[in-house]
């Protein structure tokens, strides 16, 4: 009888739609207990009056309406983050794609080169960077010794002005420019031959090539990048919270530093709550934006 | 036209190569920067060579602060990076030869929230997360940095996964129910041998993240005895530190050193996981 319920099991098991739960369970598990519950307890506390000394009351939409009504530096932080992702992320593509499309004739050094260009994204977003970055433009740091070699005399506060401030991050984010470049590496590669021979048979030039070819090929990359990539940029944070804390005057603040801020050194926990909430909103947002314009210039096979 | 080719190709390697020298510059500043003496760094700050190189600020970095060392940070570190990392991998295995090779009740609503695990990034899940993880009292120890990737919870990792179970052929699997090896055989006999490479790749990828990690470590970790690398990095920018400069480049320089060898090793993995499914490195 025994023998009979272990072998009922085990045929239960074998089963292909109960294997297929049983495979998955670990991300049933995860997705519900580690996003779905806390999104949702979350969603409750950005409704309610919570720091966390006092227990939570509920307040209704009071933390959204004063976040929309009554919260300059929250604008402020959108209006800084925009900034940066809307300028680092086509930096970081066109030079992604220009040293693409450098890289692509291959020599003996081909593969050191990409190394080097590579290296800089991989250790990027790492906290030693960011400590040099912040090194590297104090006022006696490299970058104004560098000037002054070249005759530029200067000990300008890089990080202490808040036009300059900003840049240095920018600067940051278009360094790390590898990742994209090795995505764009392999479509260029994919590219067939045959369409070049033709155009050339045609007359066309480099130039021509470039944007009746390479460039219309190319736009699903550029696509997959540019929303992968403005989600990254309006999420950044080790480089802000690190390099510039938001200084100076919130100029380089960022709205997940904010949202941090708010969160764990003001203890407004609520309101931090709904500021995550209302970023999530932005980043579906910015998706969606992305999404209507595919139509317009991304090119797709066989249309 | 021979020499006309040959200048072009030499004008090509001196911007190639001098553009990548303006790319690594910053990283050889911080190696060489490491092995000046303190004093110097910022006075000697456009001179690349230093005058004579001295080990003393990894001696004084290694130190660490309030008697503790850094090499119990760079074991925290490495425990938590190959701990969660194994969890990861093999979660997403598992997760991944479900969704891949077995119809059942519910796969394709699996296959949105994975899809949306990818998108939803970590900074959104930040605060909610942390709310949570306190009320489980999970603050303050390694749990949350380590448990939920033991679940898969990056979707990335699954969808890299599934695509290359995609190209192995199902008449393996077929061939194997033939004679008789139950769907947990295969994936164990068939399967895990044969996605080796993109193993590898999802590991490398998800070590290296681990190990740069500095948000979560930053919000659960508050005994500086727990302190993983990058949270013990942070110490020496604080404004109370002494702002020994020279002990600081000396634990930056080893800190990003295991995922430069790994990047020199196994470049090969890291560029495939790269161009075939656009992990961001």
């Amino acid at each position: 009888m025994k023998d009979n319920k272990g072998a009922g099991l085990k045929h239960f098991l074998n089963k292909e739609s109960t294997a297929g739960v049983v495979f998955s369970l670990p991300f049933i598990i995860g997705f519900l207990l580690f996003m779905v519950v806390p999104m949702g307890i979350s969603f409750y506390y950005s409704l309610c009056d919570y720091n966390i000394l006092s227990p939570p009351v509920f307040a209704g939409l009071k933390n959204y309406i004063k976040m929309f009504t009554d919260d300059k530096v929250f604008f402020q932080t959108i209006g800084v983050t925009f900034y940066f992702a809307l300028v680092s992320v086509p930096l970081r593509l066109i030079f992604a794609l220009m040293v693409a499309m450098l890289l692509l004739n291959t020599t003996k050094a081909t593969g050191f080169y990409r190394a080097a260009y590579y290296l800089p994204s991989i250790i990027g977003g790492s906290v030693a960077v960011a400590i040099l970055w912040k090194r590297m433009f104090a006022t006696d740091g490299v970058i104004n010794h560098l000037l002054s070699i070249m005759g530029i005399q200067t000990s300008f506060a890089w990080l202490g002005n808040k036009n300059t401030a900003i840049w240095t991050l920018i600067i940051l984010a278009v360094w790390q420019f590898g990742s994209s470049m090795l995505i764009f590496l392999s479509s260029l590669k994919q590219i067939p031959v045959t369409l070049y021979e033709a155009a050339r048979v045609d007359g066309a030039n480099k130039f021509s090539q470039f944007f009746k070819i390479t460039l219309p090929l190319l736009t699903p990359t550029i696509f997959f990048n540019l929303v992968m990539q403005m989600i990254n940029g309006f999420l950044a944070f080790t480089q802000c919270f690190i390099i510039t804390q938001g200084k100076p005057l919130n100029s380089t603040l960022f709205y997940t530093v904010y949202m941090y801020q708010q969160s764990f050194e003001f203890y407004n926990t609520g309101y931090g709550a709904a500021l995550a909430w209302v970023m999530l909103g932005i980043i579906g947002l910015i998706t969606a934006i992305l999404f209507a314009t595919k139509k317009f210039w991304v090119y797709t096979e066989g249309v | 036209m021979k020499t006309k080719r040959k200048i072009g190709k030499i004008f090509y390697h001196v911007i190639v190569c001098g553009l990548g020298l303006v790319m690594i510059y910053p990283l050889v500043w911080m190696v060489m920067s490491s092995f000046k003496d303190t004093n110097t760094i910022f006075t000697t700050a456009g001179q690349l060579i230093p005058e004579k190189f001295v080990f003393s600020n990894y001696i004084n970095g290694w130190k660490g602060f309030a008697k503790i060392t850094f090499a119990v940070f760079f074991k925290n570190s490495l425990f938590i990076s190959v701990v969660a990392t194994l969890g990861t991998v093999f979660s997403s295995a598992l997760v991944a030869y479900g969704l891949a090779r077995c119809r059942f009740f519910g796969r394709k609503a699996l296959f949105v929230a994975m899809l949306l695990s990818m998108m939803l990034p970590a900074q959104v899940l930040m605060i909610p997360q942390y709310l949570w993880y306190q009320k489980l009292g999970w603050v303050g120890s390694y749990i949350p940095l380590i448990v939920p990737y033991c679940f898969a919870i990056q979707g990335f990792f699954v969808y890299l996964l599934i695509n290359f179970i995609d190209g192995i052929p199902r008449e393996l699997d077929e061939a194997a129910k033939i004679d008789g090896c139950s769907y947990y055989g295969i994936f164990s006999r068939i399967i895990m041998p044969l996605i080796t490479p993109a193993l590898i790749t999802a590991s490398i990828f998800s070590f290296m993240w681990r190990w740069d990690d500095f948000l979560s470590a930053l919000l659960y970790i508050n005994e500086s005895a727990k302190y993983p690398v990058s949270l013990a990095l942070k110490l020496f920018c604080d404004p109370g530190s002494s702002s020994d400069y020279g002990a600081m480049f000396a634990m930056a320089t080893l800190s990003i050193l295991p995922a430069v060898i790994i990047f020199i090793c196994l470049q090969k993995y890291l560029v495939e996981g790269i161009s075939t499914s656009g992990l961001k490195g």
